[in-house]
This record gives structure tokens, C-alpha cells and sequence, in this order.
């Protein structure tokens, strides 16, 4: 398991997302209110790019006519059928037993530590004055 | 929320357009703007759009019923660069869609500002032969893969069969389009002259589902989601099927052929075997039906494949497509809306190669004589 730069703090603020190629995969980054997560750009389903979804919350309801909205923005959407994924852990809503999107493990490295620790992790350009985005594959 | 902080094009999985490739029958092309079909409008006909406008037979005039599950029913990925519309940019629909999974042919199916149902039947015509020609000047004639449907103010059938017959010949137009909810059930003598001259100009009629008709999907009312929406265009298609076997429009046009659009087709057995059943006991009452009901909905029907049943087992699927015909069923992606379907994903490989590949390709290459 390598860690890999994918992105500066700055690149990514709260609620956006970035897409990066790591070993020839698309994955795509989150940053749910400073907490970065990373999942594969491709939708279990058919395919589809998560990176061009919908960013929504979870809906549920205990009984008919109540509906209670949670974890603004931590739910993506497909673009295309509109399956619905944890960001934070990649678990399909629709189909949670059987269906997952590929997440990997993502942190956050001052650009001083990340040149003293892991100096051979990317050909992403690190300053010591920045902040990074790893994710490990 | 939702800003996107790059997106380079990482998607290596395109194939080659190939003349093999797939023929897709169900693409949504639409117009920018209403003002796309001025220079096809007379005069009269644009200042009565910009002083009264359309007048559907349903409330919500300016949008469909039920609020869809993606902004204009569309993939969230299909909206052009050029800020317009899905489906509404040439170049933009080649790329992602055409070459992406190299259609050989598409047939177009606007649903858009075409009049069709609306209340003023002379308008509907008007914007029928209006949005035929946009559809030749603004696609089929750029791009040769694309066919155009004749899209005909089908409440008016003499007024539709002029259309017909105007367009007849030309290989251009693959079909004839009418939606599956019509003021009356599809059947009825006031549409026959829409199936006289498709039979005649020996071009299918598309029946592609919704319809602004002013009837709820259902028999028995307006349901409250847009889930039930979804499923109600096979019950209400039920009707349709039945009407047009019941009033004897196939022995009447024997040449007939009708396509099924976006229905689905699992229903079909079923409908199929019920119907039987009763013309045994009642065959007296539909005298001018000369076979049981289910051997008009096998010689005459086609049907598209999205959405396709997904049975928790295939081998139920393989069972209704024997029912149906596998020579019946052809592949659909309804670009550009939410719930396309992919061409390589779409059929179940328990299908077989052969069956797969008349689904995606030969049978609507023989039914729509594409070549």
C-alpha cells in the first residue's frame, strides 16, 4: 500500500471534489467540511462517472408523512441512474448488502512532514509551506 | 455544495462507431427554445405561440406532471457545454453518445414542444411538420446516423395522415410518432387515418409512452409519486395494445406495425394470455377478429428495450422474451435521460451472443429497413 498526493488542501474546499488518476485509476475526492475521502470514480452499476454527480443528504422516514434529512452533502448521486453512495464509506443505499463503490484511505500532510516521510510518494509537486491530500493504494 | 474542482476526461472505455454497431431506438433530441422552429412556422402560427402558447390537455402546462429524479429527466452529465439543453448540441450528443458506444443508427423521438396533444389541433399541425423539418435541418441531415420520426398532431387523424403522406418516402424519417396516451384509447376510428398512411408510406408507428391526453396513467386517477409515474406507462399501454386488437385496426391495415416505446414488455405475456381467455368466451361480440388476440399482439407489436424487466432470475426475463419474440425486442438507450441504459450493459448475457446481437442491432435494422 503506497501513499500517493493527489491534491493541495486548497485545490478541494468543503463540499467540492476533485478527480486524479493514481496507477491508472480515476478516483474521485471529497472534502466533507475538512474531512477529505476518496472513492473510484465508477459507479458499481453501469460505470458512471461519480465525480459529474449530485452531492445530497440521507432521507429517511419512520412512517408514511415523516421524513427526517440528515448528512447534508455526504451522500453522492450517480449522474446517470441515480444510485446513491455513502462518501464516507463508499456503501450503496440502495442495494447496502450487495453493492459498494471502491473507497481508499485519504489524509491530510503538512507539505514540511510529507517531504520528510514519505519523499517518494508522487510526482505531485510539494512545498513545505503546503497542505496535502494523500490517498493510499 | 457540488463545485467540481476539475474534471480532466479520464474515461478510456469508448469504443469505434462501427457499421455493426448498435442501432438505438429511443434518443431524445429537443429543441434549444421554442424559437428553433420560427423559421418553420409561418407567421401566423409564431405570434399565436408568443401571444396565447401552447395548451396542453392537463394542468401544469409548462411542465410535465410529476417532477422528475434528475433536473429535465436528464443524465446530470448530459448538459452541453454550451449551456443548452441535453440532447439539444450535435457535437456534444456525438461524443458522448453516437461515438462513445458507436451507434450505427438512432432514432430520434422528440418529445419537446412538438404540439402533439395540444388542444388547438391546428397548431399541433403546424408544430408537427415544423419540428420534422427541424429535425432534418438540425440533425439527420449533419449526421446520417440519426433517423427522424414523423411527429404527427395525433388527435387529428386526417390532419396526421397529410403529414404522413407528405413525408412518405423519404428515407430520412424511420417512423411515425404518436405518444401512448391519447384522448381516446388508441384504437378508436379517429386515429385510423394515421395507420392507413403509415401503413401505406409502410413506415412503423413509434408509440412512445406519456402523452399530455389529460388521463392520469393509471384507470383510476392521478397517483401522487413520480415512482408510480414510471411503472404506470406499462398498464396504460396495456390499454393501448388492447384497443387497437380489440377495434380490429390490425385487420383493417394488415400491414400495420407498431412499436412500443419505453414501456417495457414483461406485461406482455400476461395481457397476452387474459385476453385469450376471454375472446374464447367472447368471440362474438369482437366478430372481426379472425385470430386469438396474443397472435395480432405477436405479429403486429415491436418493442423497445429501456427500461428493461430486471428479474431477481434472468432466466425469467429469457422466458418472457421467448413469449414476446426474440426478433420483437429491440435496444433502446433513451438518451439523454437519467435512466439510459448503456449498450453494453444493458442485456443480460444469459441472453446468448446471437439473441443479444438481433436485440442491439438486426431487428431494428429489418423493422426500420436501415441501411
Amino acid at each position: 500500500m503506497a501513499k500517493h498526493v493527489v491534491a493541495t488542501t486548497e485545490e478541494i474546499p468543503a463540499g467540492g471534489r476533485k478527480l486524479v488518476e493514481v496507477s491508472g485509476r480515476a478516483i474521485v475526492i471529497f472534502n466533507l467540511s475538512g474531512e477529505f475521502f476518496a472513492l473510484l470514480n465508477r459507479c458499481p452499476h453501469e460505470g458512471g462517472s461519480l465525480c459529474k454527480g449530485y452531492q445530497t443528504g440521507l432521507v429517511e422516514s419512520g412512517e408514511p408523512g415523516e421524513y427526517r434529512y440528515s448528512r447534508r452533502g455526504e451522500i453522492i448521486r450517480c449522474p446517470w441512474h441515480a444510485w446513491e453512495f455513502d462518501i464516507r464509506t463508499g456503501q450503496s443505499r440502495c442495494d447496502p448488502q450487495r453493492m459498494k463503490v471502491r473507497s481508499y484511505a485519504a489524509s491530510v500532510m503538512p507539505g514540511a512532514q510529507l517531504l520528510e516521510e514519505v519523499p517518494a510518494a508522487t510526482t505531485f509537486p510539494v512545498r513545505v509551506e503546503g497542505e496535502y491530500v494523500l490517498i493510499e493504494m | 455544495m457540488n463545485n467540481v474542482a476539475a474534471t480532466p476526461s479520464l474515461d478510456k472505455t469508448a469504443v469505434q462507431a462501427t457499421e455493426n454497431g448498435p442501432v438505438d431506438c429511443d434518443i431524445h433530441t429537443r429543441v434549444r427554445t421554442i424559437a428553433d422552429l420560427k423559421p418553420y412556422l409561418s407567421t401566423q402560427w409564431w405570434n399565436y405561440l408568443k401571444t396565447y402558447g401552447m395548451r396542453a390537455r392537463h394542468g401544469f402546462a409548462k411542465a410535465p406532471p410529476f417532477p422528475k429524479a434528475q433536473p429535465n429527466a436528464a443524465r446530470r452529465d448530459a448538459w452541453p457545454p454550451d449551456g443548452g439543453f441535453p440532447a439539444t448540441n450535435l457535437e456534444f450528443m456525438r461524443a458522448q453518445h453516437l461515438d462513445h458506444y458507436g451507434i450505427a443508427y438512432g432514432i430520434m423521438n422528440p418529445l419537446v414542444a412538438t404540439g402533439q396533444g395540444d388542444q388547438n389541433d391546428d397548431l399541433s399541425a403546424a408544430l408537427a411538420t415544423a419540428t420534422n423539418d427541424w429535425q432534418l435541418d438540425t440533425f439527420v441531415n449533419p449526421e446520417p446516423r440519426l433517423r427522424a420520426s414523423v411527429v404527427v398532431p395525433y388527435e387529428d387523424g386526417l390532419a396526421s395522415a397529410a403529414e404522413i403522406r407528405r413525408r412518405a418516402g423519404d428515407r430520412r424519417f424511420a417512423q411515425v410518432l404518436m405518444m401512448s396516451r391519447t384522448a381516446e384509447p388508441a384504437g378508436k376510428r379517429r386515429y385510423w387515418p394515421i395507420y392507413e398512411a403509415a401503413a401505406e408510406a409502410g413506415l412503423p408507428v413509434g408509440n412512445h409512452v406519456f402523452g399530455y391526453s389529460g388521463w392520469a396513467g393509471t384507470s383510476s386517477g392521478w397517483s401522487s409519486f413520480y415512482i408510480e409515474e414510471m411503472t404506470d406507462h406499462a398498464v396504460s399501454c396495456q390499454s393501448l395494445v388492447t384497443s387497437l386488437i380489440m377495434e380490429g385496426v390490425f385487420e383493417r391495415f394488415p400491414g400495420l406495425k407498431i412499436v412500443l416505446i419505453e414501456s417495457g414488455f414483461g406485461w406482455m405475456p400476461a395481457l397476452g394470455w387474459r385476453l385469450d381467455r376471454a375472446w374464447e368466451r367472447m368471440r362474438d361480440e369482437v366478430p372481426h377478429l379472425r385470430m386469438p388476440p396474443s397472435a395480432y399482439l405477436r405479429k403486429h407489436f415491436w418493442v423497445s428495450t429501456q427500461p428493461i424487466e430486471e428479474p431477481e432470475r434472468p432466466e425469467h426475463l429469457l422466458d418472457t422474451v421467448d413469449w414476446v419474440g426474440p426478433d420483437r425486442i429491440m435496444f433502446a438507450s433513451d438518451y439523454p435521460h437519467w435512466d439510459f441504459d448503456d449498450p453494453r450493459l444493458a442485456l443480460p448475457s444469459a441472453l446468448g451472443l446471437e439473441r443479444k446481437r438481433a436485440i442491439l442491432s438486426g431487428n431494428a435494422r429489418a423493422l426500420y429497413n436501415l441501411v
